[in-house]
């Protein structure tokens, strides 16, 4: 594996001019002082209750995501060119979405193959022919980012389903205000606050037409015990929406209504976090007590908006990602700004030969998978593990992708022996209302804190990162 | 607002009341039975203890013996008692989760922090009076913080009413049951009330509803039982006593039905109650029954929550 690329000192040693500030700061600074901080900010966030459920961990119930109080910073030219190509991706994206579920040219013309979409258990075949407002699909999408050098962005994933994380973007950006207001003194960072200002109105605007003028929106959420709820109530909040459960909300002759003390209410949006499977027990799993008896029908009629439109995982699925350069120029006609990871898909009996015969160097995902659950990490696993997951191969190939192991770049983070690198990723998150595609600068860097790690997940023990993109 | 919302913060606020007059019950209770045999009479203060708070009969079916020991770990920590404090921080705790959006961050940090101490700090219960002390004084802190953040941070919207709602009702509740407790479980029929043996009781009940200044302040006279019933049901200027919670729900409630622009029942209801009280005169309650009167009030209150709940939170 090749040396990992560091963002603040580069190739050779050499100090990158973003850090230059941050660099001189840190020589100042004594690290008893770093430590101390770092305890506040913790306090802090158990105080305010971010927290996560970890599943299956009965134990720990609610963690604590470590934070980690050095900044990730970048330059306003690094992000001019991150902010392009995911622009384009996810236009790309909406416009596959769009294609799938109506004339399917991408089909016909032997892009992706048929099988892809159709054996695809994220396919939803109710949304055929079904028209979306203003055609966006993907209203929210977290889109994962690594760097291995300084010129490259490269896509790791696209989460098209319920990104989440966008609360620790925020909350990171406050609380490092309130630890180093000298530190922000002396760097000019673009504010990240407008967010929910941004994703209110992306969410007005795509409102049924039968909507009044004042749509209400309302975010639709699985309940306490969800791992993600804070931010789920963090949001809700930021937006000045209700914060509603599938039990507060009511379907009558097609309309969406909520339970409020006033009597029933109507819904024209829900931002839902909640997945396709568990929206509506008539339509999808019956066993579901989180959804709404009916809101399929409702969504049928066009009167209420999900976001994000529901089938949207057959855009984020790892196999259809694998095509996702050849989407872009399909419906785009241009090159791809942001390239992919190479990706064998064990599905072609000729790639899963190299994946079989190279399995100890090679990262192996499930096409499904999601928060680094079931996934190999070659170099890092044991012979046993490689062994195990040969045999799942063998036996379900389609159900798996694979990809080199990326040296990940590195940011300098504050470890039990004082600063060291660590390997760091980066979730922007992109809106797509009526007619523009925004993005705050910046999103939610997320730090693998073990020496070496590569997995970022906070489910598997990885921190964040305030992420700084310098206004200059 | 969504009525699950309102239902949240109506139940939060109740279980907060609860755990602050659980605290109280058991520091009067543990002032009481400090004092010598002579003092207080033959009757068992710790079961009094568990009637006031409405759990006699679960409590016998888990333990023998009323004893200090057992009465305390039941109230404070049992996790299988349903009302115990420590139940009615984790319930507090769990609404409030459910309706961040609705508390202000105050509110939300009170109830939060009270969680996080009540885990770290008071995971094992207590080992000794000190540290029980220290316990109820918590509970007592976080009950009064709980309440002035309420009353500094929130808006005066329906959020903040049900809140109050969920509060007065409690109280009320609370108010009614140690005073039956203590007129009518303890003394025996043939005892007159007010022999000199039931002063430490008196101040006892006093304590437990924070009136003890109060009640000299009112009416400068040394304790009598009458007049511990006067201030507790009729008296409109003591926060706790049945008057005041009525003014307080028949003033919250108006001020919902004014800004949904429509009454109800629970309006209806809620003036009833506090007429009768308005109306009432001790020497007629004496008459009626102090037992019976308060029974009956026990009764109405309960009902209003009902009515409350049919109208607005489901």
């Amino acid at each position: 594996m090749a040396v990992a690329f560091d963002e603040m000192n580069g190739p050779g040693g050499d100090l990158r001019p973003a850090y230059q500030e941050l660099s001189r700061w840190l020589k100042e600074t004594p690290p008893d002082a770093l430590e101390y901080r770092r305890q506040e900010a913790e306090l802090l966030f158990r105080r305010i209750g971010i927290t996560f459920a970890v599943y299956g961990d009965a134990e720990a119930q609610e963690r604590l995501i470590p934070f980690d109080v050095i900044p990730r910073i970048m330059s306003s030219k690094e992000w001019t060119l991150l902010e392009k190509g995911l622009k384009q991706r996810v236009r790309a994206l909406n416009m596959f979405l769009r294609d799938i579920y109506h004339g399917r040219d991408i089909l016909r013309a032997n892009v992706i193959p048929d099988d892809l979409i159709f054996q695809n258990p994220v396919f939803r075949p109710e949304m055929n022919g079904q028209d979306v407002p203003h055609d966006v699909y993907v209203h929210i999408a977290g889109i994962d980012i690594v760097r291995v050098d300084a010129d490259n962005f490269i896509v790791l994933e696209d989460n098209a389903r319920t990104p989440s994380g966008v609360s620790y973007m925020l909350e990171n950006r406050e609380i490092m205000m309130r630890l180093f207001p000298d530190l922000f003194a002396r760097h000019r960072v673009a504010p990240v606050e407008k967010y929910p200002d941004e994703l209110l109105s992306a969410l007005r605007s795509v409102a049924p037409l039968s909507a009044s003028a004042e749509p209400v929106v309302a975010l639709m959420t699985p309940g306490v015990y969800n791992s993600a709820y804070y931010e789920h109530s963090f949001l809700a909040d930021k937006l000045g929406i209700e914060l509603v459960e599938g039990r507060d909300l009511i379907v009558k002759n097609d309309e969406v209504f909520m339970r409020t003390t006033e009597g029933l209410k109507r819904v024209d949006v829900i931002y839902r976090r909640v997945d396709d499977d568990f929206l509506d027990p008539l339509t999808f799993r019956p066993d579901s007590a989180l959804g709404v008896p009916g809101l399929m029908s409702a969504y049928a009629a066009g009167n209420v908006t999900l976001a994000n439109a529901v089938g949207t995982g057959i855009a984020d699925d790892k196999a259809v990602y694998s095509y996702m350069p050849d989407i872009v120029k399909f419906y785009l006609g241009e090159e791809p700004i942001l390239k992919n990871v190479p990706t064998w898909r064990c599905r072609e009996p000729k790639d899963l030969a190299y994946v079989l015969d190279n399995l100890g160097d090679l990262v192996v995902k499930e096409v499904h998978g999601s928060g680094g659950y079931g996934m190999l990490i070659g170099p890092a696993a044991t012979k046993a593990t490689i062994e195990a997951f040969r045999d799942k191969l063998k036996r379900e190939p389609e159900g798996f992708i694979a990809q080199p192991t990326l040296a990940l770049s590195t940011c300098p983070t504050c470890t039990a022996s004082g600063l060291a690198p660590r390997h760091v990723d980066l979730r922007p998150f992109v809106l797509t209302g009526r007619d523009h595609v925004t993005i705050v600068p910046g999103g939610l860097t997320r730090v693998a804190l073990k020496e070496g790690s590569l997995v970022v997940n906070s489910s598997q023990g990885g921190g964040t990162k305030d992420t700084w993109i310098l206004d200059e | 607002m969504l009525s699950r919302t309102a239902e949240n913060l109506y139940w939060l606020a109740r279980y907060v009341e609860r755990a602050e007059y659980l605290a109280r019950t058991i520091d009067a209770t543990l002032r009481v039975t400090a004092l010598p045999a002579a003092y207080i009479g033959k009757t068992n203060e710790w079961d009094s203890a568990l009637l006031t708070a409405g759990v006699s009969a679960s409590f016998y079916e888990a333990y023998e013996e009323a004893n200090e020991q057992n009465v305390v770990e039941y109230l404070a920590f049992s996790p299988s008692n349903p009302s115990s404090i420590k139940n009615c921080i984790e319930a507090a705790r769990l609404n409030s989760r459910s309706v961040r959006t609705a508390l202000t961050s105050e509110m939300w940090d009170t109830i939060n922090s009270a969680w996080i101490e009540l885990q770290e700090v008071w995971g094992k219960g207590t080992s000794s009076r000190e540290e029980l002390a220290r316990f109820l004084r918590f509970v007592q802190e976080t009950s009064l913080r709980f309440d002035g953040s309420a009353y500094r941070t929130m808006l005066r919207n329906d959020a903040y009413w049900f809140s109050r709602l969920g509060l007065h009702l409690e109280r009320a509740d609370n108010t009614a049951r140690i005073l039956d407790v203590k007129y009518h479980v303890l003394l025996p029929e043939e005892e007159h009330v007010g022999g000199p043996l039931d002063y430490y009781q008196w101040t006892s009940i006093l304590r437990s509803v924070s009136a003890l200044t109060a009640y000299h302040w009112v009416y400068r006279e040394t304790l009598k039982p009458w007049l511990i019933a006067d201030l507790l049901i009729l008296n409109d200027t003591l926060p706790r006593s049945l008057a005041s919670c009525y003014s307080n729900l028949v003033r919250n409630l108006d001020q919902i039905g004014v800004a949904y622009g429509r009454q109800g029942a629970s309006q209806r209801h809620a003036r009833g109650v506090r007429n009768r009280l308005e109306h009432s005169h001790m020497d007629d309650i004496f008459q009626h029954g102090v037992h019976e009167f308060i029974q009956e009030f026990i009764a109405d209150n309960a009902r209003l929550g009902e009515i409350i709940t049919k109208q607005y939170l489901i």
